[in-house]
């Protein structure tokens, strides 16, 4: 029993995070329609930007905040530099141009700091917290905590404000998104900097507990893909219940079943969701026009 | 007669074949050319999957590692043939491919991309955890073909590198020439139909999954011999073969040179596996460099160098 709860609290955590880097993938899925490979690389900035402003000798919430400012930077160099210009390509040419952006940020990011593995401290100190028989760590609650704040942040943005209103109008109709006023050019802009935003953050909070290198993007890119589309693509809140149950059936896999194929999960999850129910558990029934 | 037409892209691959040795330097030129070849190989299955039937595959180096780690295992567990092993890889991978491809294709776009990679990165997870079998990621031998030394037998003397360019090279045309009268083909005729419209093509009467699954598995079959082959002339393989990354370079390969077009995908080829060997210079730029050509190349020549030079060429513009 204690067990089960251990590996819940632990699943709770990784589920966080991939929620918070599938959240990233549906504001950009939904504003432009792009499926954003380079995701995982914001965590990665996000976590390795933070190292290196702290070890500079600013304190923790400064370089944190630079992190996520300047990576939110790189989403909008992403757009502007490498999507804009190939708008309505085909997917093949997306995706490659996506991955090709990942692999430069990831390139970028080895040169420009090194290839060792980097954590900071905590934010709430290493004292395990004891709960219901199990431990967790201060660091734990940040992530789950942060992943439901942002949540909220977003639901409020969507549904309650004009400029929320505006990207949701853009990723349903660019034109008549512009015929009604709305920038949409600025839109895509937000877009990209809010996602990019939210998976530095991410890298923020979970980095004192899974450490941060140059190449940890490209699994939780994927991870966080497997979680939107077990969600329902370009559903926030499938984004967040995908992100968490992938994180829980990881645990469970990796406690019950074997450590080795913990990462098979994602994987397997992802191929069970499209045979069985191909718009994921939230996403909507779409019909295709000829 | 045309430049696409098919005798004269043959004819213009085996004279490029045969002719550049004469301007290699040293034998390590030999290995370079025979690893394009290999790229190539497995690119123009993808010509077929992605030119011709409009699918997308970003897990296609797990049938590469199918077919590597059937040449290492084979001679080994179950007392094969190299050659046999090579077969019976490009077998299992078809029948694999046909029995992932029956669910899988009935996606589309990002849908199937995914469901792709999924497969692919399930392959390079199993090959890695299962050491008792496969030595897990450090990788393992793999038995020697045994047909240089027979040729040697016989009085033809070869180096282990123009051997393997040789045998490489053969395999390629061959992989060419298929794919070249695919095109032309009814099968070929209805994977471009299905390309053009999905509907159109259901409506004169084409059975799309049936011709969807067969560009799969002829694409997973090329896959799945270009990895034999790698595995066989390297005597060493690694799960890097069925990799991630390794399905990205097979697709970005087939773009850059031109998805719709087989010379185009192996000149794809050639640019891609020369640049890291080019770029060995520049070790520490290398991901950066591979990474900008990838999306400059997506930017400015959508559809691959070579269908771009050509237009040019003809003066048409686009």
């Amino acid at each position: 029993m204690d067990a089960l709860m251990q590996f819940l609290l632990s699943g709770m955590t990784v589920g966080a995070v991939y929620a918070l880097v599938a959240l990233g993938f549906t504001i950009i899925y939904n504003a432009s329609d792009v499926v954003n490979f380079a995701q995982g690389e914001f965590v990665m900035l996000g976590g390795m930007i933070t190292v290196f402003a702290h070890a500079a000798g600013l304190p923790l919430p400064l370089a944190a905040l630079i992190a996520i400012v300047l990576t939110a930077l790189v989403g909008v160099a992403l757009n502007k530099l490498a999507i804009e210009p190939a708008r309505g390509a085909p997917v093949v040419s997306l995706i490659i141009i996506t991955i090709g952006a990942s692999i430069v940020i990831r390139g970028a990011a080895q040169l420009i700091f090194d290839k060792q593995l980097h954590r900071f401290p905590s934010f709430s100190g290493d004292e395990p917290i004891r709960l219901l028989g199990a431990a967790i760590l201060p660091q734990s609650l940040w992530v789950v905590g942060g992943a439901f704040f942002i949540f909220i942040g977003l639901w409020v943005f969507f549904t309650k404000t004009l400029t929320g209103k505006a990207v949701l109008a853009t990723a349903n109709n660019r034109l008549a998104a512009q015929l009604v006023g709305i920038n949409t050019g600025w839109v895509m802009t937000l877009s990209f900097s809010l996602s990019a935003a939210i998976g530095a953050l991410a890298g923020v909070l979970v980095t004192p507990i899974t450490l941060v290198a140059y190449d940890v993007g490209v699994g939780l890119a994927l991870k966080g893909f497997a979680a939107a589309m077990l969600g329902g693509m370009g559903n926030p809140k499938g984004a967040l219940v995908g992100g968490i149950l992938l994180g829980l059936l990881e645990a469970m896999t990796a406690g019950y079943l074997s450590s080795q194929y913990k990462d098979a999960v994602a994987f397997i999850v992802i191929l069970a969701v499209l045979f069985a129910m191909p718009q994921g558990i939230f996403g909507a029934k779409r019909t295709e026009r000829v | 007669m045309t430049f696409n037409s098919k005798w004269v892209q043959l004819a213009v691959l085996l004279a490029l074949i045969a002719i550049l040795p004469v301007f290699f330097p040293s034998g390590y030129y030999f290995r370079v050319g025979a690893l394009i070849f290999v790229n190539a190989l497995s690119v123009v299955g993808l010509v077929i999957l992605i030119g011709y039937a409009g699918q997308i595959s970003l897990g296609h180096a797990g049938f590469a590692g199918i077919g590597a780690y059937a040449c290492a295992l084979g001679p080994e567990a179950l007392g094969l043939h190299p050659a046999l092993a090579m077969l019976l890889g490009a077998l299992v991978s078809a029948i694999m491919a046909a029995l992932i491809g029956k669910p899988i294709l009935r996606l589309k776009g990002y849908y199937l991309a995914v469901a792709t990679l999924g497969f692919g990165i399930l392959v390079s997870m199993v090959l890695t955890n299962e050491r008792s079998l496969t030595r897990g990621p450090d990788g393992m031998e793999v038995a020697e073909l045994g047909l240089r030394d027979f040729l040697k037998g016989v009085g033809l003397k070869l180096s282990s590198g123009e051997f393997w360019y040789l045998v490489c090279g053969l395999v390629l045309i061959v992989g060419v020439w298929i794919a070249l009268n695919l095109f032309n083909s009814s099968t070929g005729r209805a994977m471009r139909a299905l390309h053009g419209s999905e509907v159109a093509a259901r409506t004169v009467g084409i059975d799309v999954a049936q011709v969807k699954l067969q560009a799969f598995v002829i694409s997973a079959v090329y896959a799945s011999v270009a990895g034999s082959l790698l595995s066989l002339q390297n005597r060493f393989i690694t799960p890097d073969v069925a990799g991630f990354m390794h399905s990205i370079e097979m697709v970005t390969m087939a773009v850059l040179g031109g998805v719709n077009s087989v010379l185009g995908a192996t000149l794809g080829a050639a640019i891609l596996t020369l640049l890291p060997q080019v770029l060995t210079v520049f070790a520490e730029y290398e991901q950066l460099i591979m990474g900008l050509v990838m999306i400059l190349v997506m930017i400015f020549l959508p559809r691959g160098l070579l269908p771009s030079i050509a237009a040019k060429l003809r003066g048409r513009g686009e």
